[in-house]
């Protein structure tokens, strides 16, 4: 099998988020071409968002994504609020956070749980997996379910959340509220540790990665709402300058737009975020990355499993610390001034996928001219597709479907999310005749 | 891929009803809502097969299923045939949330010019319909379910239902009357906020009065709604015109009575100029 033309196909990805496949060309015991294709039908958001006022990107665009429709909401209230050039208080920051923490928590515990662990451990799908382990899939829906609650007690409701707006939220909850969570978080914190302990005892392929990191970095606190963007390569921009240097490109083979940093590949979502910002976890949670086998950076993607598990575990500890100091805020909202003239604002914030950057031209009348997205997974395609051509490379005389299921599992390391990564482009024409020949700018 | 013949045949029938998930255009948190469903999602896979459900599942079974729920809205000229196939193969066919009952957000564009050149360098790669529709515009479908997302306990009712074999328990009364059920102060006449709730169906359980926001229609209109007095309170309220007509286009745009009653709001303004 290692002479001649095959291929490697998986026409319909499963247990990921949205439509996409696998396709892998191997051409005389070389991998030729490995590509991730996204064929998830756009919905032309960007588009979309032309002409609708500066209050509405939050509902919109939380549509995006029914996974991580907190990631939405909390970029583009950043960016019109940039736009805006107003800050809200302190208190809604954190408020903001913990709204946050119950996204990153639910979303973790689903992939962990029911799309990635089944891979290491030979099932179909975390449903499978509950019949011979009831109790561990048990935990991890508990986890789920306490994310959930979180979001709904924060936000009105778990999926597309109705209680953000541009400048806060439209009623804070009372300590009262979350503090009836504290149980549940409580129970959901000793079953992230658990699940730590669990992932770390999963066999990983040997497969260290020469990623250039891309997350959010902020001084005081592991970045979630917040930061500069920082990479690897000693980048350290706002996000205002993000343009400047991330540029976007469409391919054939997908309905999502491929990213570069510079001209290079890189890689955003938890291990970029925990391989950046190691030195601001609280100590225990560096401990227990550490008893899981995780030094201070995670180059193994395989592994991306045991820095989310670490994440989930954060996360849980960070929502009992934002509700034990929790501050009602007096005014639930600030209110926005509208900017004199015409005026863009940028936002970006850390989804448990990565990096979602949002951008927004408002004219005075806060009626919104452009919009430009860029979801996590969309940035990861270049990077998926060269796990994908460099982990099938040495392991070409596998059988095919043990192969396959590898290579599937390869791109499940990075939990795309292909709703989301479909869901956006706003390239401008720039050719006059022909319809080709475009820029984005 | 038609359903093999055979197969339905089988001298064995199933012991457990076959249950499938498909996705179109959307957001997948309609689907989510079924993980969502922590304390039941055990038992609901003890008590149905399911047979295919992409997002959960690598194992994907062919055809006939006992019902198969539908999330997403037809975008493409593939997913037209795709639907065609997913009716073919089902005994019942639910389906879930405002993109495949009215076509989703993504429906604004059925009221815009091709969007594909705006957003596209190369359109030539995209193959993309120009509207957005409802699955019911193209199949016939036997339970159609609310909602920007579902509601968890709706999506419950109508599964046990099939299940059942009876009809689902939904209403399609309006939030106010879950919102006075709730206990909430009306936000339209308490506060002077703009709400769509009189004429929005319920089943959300009236959030947003209970966050002092107005309803923004994301279950979409209820039966019979009167959107003509909704428009002389919102007016008095100085809200009318462009605001309302932005309202109804949002979540469910292209369900009749909201795409009619935007129409209604932009043709008085343009009057009244």
């Amino acid at each position: 099998m290692t002479h001649g033309s095959r291929h490697i196909s998986v026409p319909a990805l499963a247990r990921v988020e949205g439509e996409g496949g696998l396709e892998i060309v191997i051409s005389e015991g070389q991998v030729a071409e490995a590509r991730l294709d996204i064929y998830e039908p756009p919905r032309f958001f960007e588009a979309l968002l032309r002409g609708r006022q500066y209050t509405e990107p939050p509902d919109i665009t939380a549509r995006i994504c029914g996974i991580c429709p907190v990631a939405y909401q909390m970029s583009a209230c950043q960016a019109i609020e940039d736009a805006c050039q107003t800050s809200v208080t302190p208190q809604i920051t954190a408020l903001r956070r913990l709204l946050y923490c119950g996204e990153w928590i639910e979303s973790h515990a689903l992939h962990i749980y029911l799309l990635h662990a089944p891979d290491f451990l030979g099932y179909d799908s975390g449903i499978h997996l509950a019949r011979d382990h009831p109790d561990i899939v048990s935990r991890g829906l508990r986890v789920k379910k306490a994310g959930n609650q979180l979001m709904a007690a924060v936000g009105g409701r778990s999926v597309h959340p109705v209680n953000v707006k541009v400048g806060g939220f439209y009623r804070a909850p009372t300590r009262q509220e979350l503090r009836q969570l504290v149980p549940q978080l409580e129970q959901a914190r000793q079953d992230s540790a658990d699940t730590l302990t669990w992932v770390a005892t999963f066999d990983f392929p040997e497969f260290d990665r020469d990623y250039e990191f891309v997350a959010l970095r902020h001084p005081d606190e592991y970045p979630i709402t917040q930061g500069r963007i920082a990479a690897t390569s000693g980048l350290d921009i706002t996000p205002a300058e993000y343009d400047q240097h991330f540029q976007e490109f469409q391919v054939e083979h997908s309905t999502a737009l491929h990213s570069t940093l510079d001209g290079r590949t890189y890689l955003t979502g938890p291990m970029a975020r925990y391989s950046l910002n190691h030195d601001t976890l609280p100590a225990d949670i560096k401990e227990a990355a550490k008893a899981a086998g995780l030094t201070s950076t995670c180059l193994n993607p395989f592994r991306s499993i045991v820095v989310r598990a670490v994440e989930l575990l954060f996360a849980c500890d960070e929502a009992l610390r934002l509700i034990r100091n929790y501050d009602r805020p007096e005014t639930p909202a600030v209110d926005l001034t509208l900017p004199r003239g015409d005026a863009a604002g940028y936002g970006c914030t850390e989804a448990p996928r990565g990096l979602l950057y949002h951008r927004y031209s408002i004219t005075a009348d806060g009626t919104i001219t452009d919009a430009k997205i860029v979801p996590p997974t969309s940035q990861n395609q270049r990077a998926i597709e060269a796990d994908l051509r460099d982990f099938a490379t040495p392991r070409l005389a596998l059988d095919h479907e043990r192969l396959t299921q590898q290579c599937e599992q390869a791109v499940r390391n990075h939990d795309p999310c292909i709703s989301c990564a479909a869901h956006f482009l706003d390239i401008r024409l720039t050719d006059a005749g022909q319809r080709l020949k475009a820029v984005r700018t | 891929m038609a359903p093999d013949a055979t197969a339905q045949q089988a001298p064995q029938a199933p012991v457990t009803p076959a249950l499938a998930v498909w996705k179109f255009a959307s957001c997948d948190g309609c689907q989510l809502t079924l993980l969502n469903c922590e304390d039941e999602l055990l038992t609901i896979a003890g008590s149905v097969h399911i047979a295919s459900f992409t997002e959960a599942s690598s194992q994907v079974e062919p055809g006939p299923y006992d019902l198969s729920i539908v999330e997403g809205s037809i975008t493409t000229a593939e997913d037209r045939e795709r639907i065609q196939r997913v009716r073919a193969e089902s005994r019942f066919l639910v389906t879930i949330g405002a993109c495949a009952t009215a076509g989703g957000i993504q429906a604004l564009r059925n009221f815009q010019d091709d969007l594909t050149p705006i957003v596209y360098a190369r359109p030539e790669y995209i193959q993309s319909l120009r509207t957005s529709t409802p699955i019911a515009d193209h199949v016939r479908v036997d339970f159609e379910l609310r909602g920007c997302p579902i509601d968890r306990r709706q999506l419950l009712e109508v599964i046990a239902a099939f299940l059942a074999g009876r009809r689902p328990n939904v209403r399609a009364h309006s939030v106010c009357i879950e919102c006075k059920r709730a206990g909430h102060v009306c936000v339209m006449v308490a506060h002077g906020t703009p709400c769509l709730g009189p004429v929005t169906q319920a089943g959300c359980g009236a959030l947003c009065p209970g966050v002092n926001r107005g309803c923004y229609g994301c279950f979409g209109p209820m039966e019979s709604p009167d959107t003509a007095s909704l428009s002389k309170i919102w007016q008095g309220l100085g809200a009318g015109g462009p605001a309302l007509a932005r309202t109804f286009r949002g979540f469910t745009a292209a369900a009749e009575p909201f795409r009619a009653a935007a129409e209604a709001e932009e043709a008085a303004q343009h009057d009244a100029r």
